[in-house]
């Protein structure tokens, strides 16, 4: 199993969150008008068998997202954090 | 060697000593007409029907591991073409109808059993919807039945059929024609038969990169060097990312573990491919007694080829649901492969904006069915440089321009399912 080291909680079974999928995908500003913009938002993604930057709900705990960075090959975790704390800035 | 009733009769009376090997141990060639990347069921049959079909026999396919190491062995073998959406029906059917002469076509057992397939129906909704399913499917010349509850009964008595059951089954889905086959068996089958048609299969030689000549690939490196072609194919499902990444391509795809479980020995009990309508589960008997199941994927990107114990649960959970009786087996095994999630749940398979490049991957959960179907017509699009007409909706761009295949209805997140 995995276990999120939650910074709210402490460490807790991954069963508790609910997964979020890639947090390196930035949203383009919402009267963006370009479609290949939104297309790779919705669509394309890294997909990295390595290190992945990715969001995680602490669903049956504090309820707070989180981003996890964890190894897609072996599912080591090397860095935990609130998300609110740790996206970037929406494009105005 | 062609097998038949003679040559095991022969070979047994000279103590089984005397056979080949199913396939030469290949050395690669400096250059070659066409190179498939991944030795799986697709790479695999790719090569075959090149060399069938087209008479291109000047072929390599490239495998990292070992033949039938990756997700053709890995899968639960169901094979069935209970699909609604235009473009997929076709694709599929066509697909059961090569499995149906597979066998003398590969000369090699690949012990294609058409048990049916039976989905079950927990609300008169669901029993509506898969009505309009089994409707497609028969205007496209496909067997479909739609069952009620008494004739579920009848055919599946083990199932949960009491008062207190949580979904109580209202009725069902069958397709007749649809089955299992002996996945190792389809590996190797289409292995043997690229061989005896001359084409290279090279086991442990992992592609690290693409060789280019200005903006046309004309070669792969590996680990056993440099190696040129005409033409790369790419089927290499579960890392399509990771090689497309190489080649320059931006995929909508993501990687996932999906899981598949086999319990002990147990006599004969489930004589169909029986799926649950209300949960994600569904169960067939090995030849050696063991019932094969599978469920949800993980749900989190992973290129590990193992699982979690959640997912364990939440399957088991459903097999409880569906069939109490076997509340007491024991789990055997569980094993991993990794997917190429698409967002629609659809493959890809095409031309690349890349000059020389194919790609056939994206098969979600579902690749093992599409095996011949998908070598058939990757082969094709190979061979011509233009798609074939049963995957022109297998097109890269169709996220891009709207024209998704929406079949499972997952939307563009994988975990979602």
């Amino acid at each position: 199993m995995l276990r999120i080291e939650c910074p709210c909680c402490g460490p807790r079974d991954h069963d508790e969150f609910r997964y979020g999928g890639d947090a390196s995908v930035a949203r383009p500003a919402h009267d963006d008008p370009d479609p290949e913009a939104w297309y790779r938002y919705v669509y394309v993604r890294n997909n990295p068998a390595g290190p992945h930057r990715e969001f995680w709900q602490h669903v049956s705990g504090c309820r707070q997202w989180l981003i996890v960075e964890r190894d897609t090959r072996n599912h080591t975790i090397a860095s935990v954090g609130f998300a609110r704390k740790m996206t970037r800035k929406v494009p105005a | 060697m062609r097998y038949s009733a003679f040559s095991i009769f022969r070979n047994g009376l000279s103590g089984q000593k005397n056979w080949q090997r199913a396939w030469r141990a290949a050395e690669p060639k400096p250059t070659y007409d066409v190179i498939i990347v991944g030795g799986g069921g697709h790479g695999l049959s790719t090569a075959f029907y090149l060399a069938e079909n087209h008479g291109i026999r000047n072929v390599a396919v490239l495998e990292k591991g070992y033949i039938g190491g990756g997700n053709v062995g890995r899968n639960t073998t169901v094979i069935r073409s209970n699909y609604l959406l235009d473009g997929n029906t076709q694709f599929y059917e066509f697909s059961v109808k090569l499995w149906e002469g597979l066998s003398q076509a590969l000369n090699f057992n690949v012990m294609f059993s058409q048990r049916g397939q039976i989905v079950t129906a927990h609300s008169a909704d669901q029993l509506d919807a898969f009505s309009h399913r089994a409707n497609i499917m028969r205007l496209n010349g496909i067997d479909a039945d739609i069952l009620d509850r008494d004739e579920v009964r009848r055919l599946v008595p083990y199932l949960d059929f009491s008062d207190t059951a949580r979904f109580p089954i209202h009725g069902a889905i069958l397709q007749g024609r649809a089955g299992t086959a002996r996945h190792d068996a389809v590996a190797w089958g289409y292995a043997r038969a690229a061989d005896g048609h001359g084409v290279d299969i090279i086991q442990n030689c992992e592609v690290t990169g693409f060789v280019r000549d200005g903006d046309r690939i004309v070669g792969v490196e590996t680990s056993k060097g440099r190696i040129g072609a005409g033409k790369v194919g790419l089927a290499v499902a579960g890392h399509t990312s990771v090689l497309g990444r190489k080649a320059g391509l931006e995929l909508p795809i993501e990687s996932h573990v999906l899981q598949a479980f086999v319990t002990e020995p147990l006599k004969p009990l489930v004589d169909h491919v029986v799926a649950y309508g209300a949960d994600h589960f569904y169960v067939s008997q090995s030849d050696k007694g063991g019932l094969v199941f599978g469920g949800n994927l993980d749900g989190y990107n992973s290129y590990a080829q193992r699982g979690n114990l959640g997912v364990v649960r939440e399957v088991s959970e459903a097999a409880i649901a569906l069939m109490p009786c076997i509340s007491r087996v024991r789990l055997l095994r569980h094993w991993g492969g990794v997917m190429d999630m698409t967002p629609d749940a659809s493959p890809i398979i095409c031309p690349t904006p890349i000059d020389g490049l194919y790609l056939n991957g994206g098969w979600c959960y579902g690749g093992f069915k599409a095996t011949p179907a998908s070598g058939w017509c990757f082969a094709h699009t190979l061979a011509t440089g233009t798609p074939h007409p049963l995957i022109a909706a297998y097109r890269l761009d169709r996220f891009r321009t709207g024209r998704t295949l929406d079949e499972a209805g997952v939307g563009p997140s994988a975990w979602l399912q």
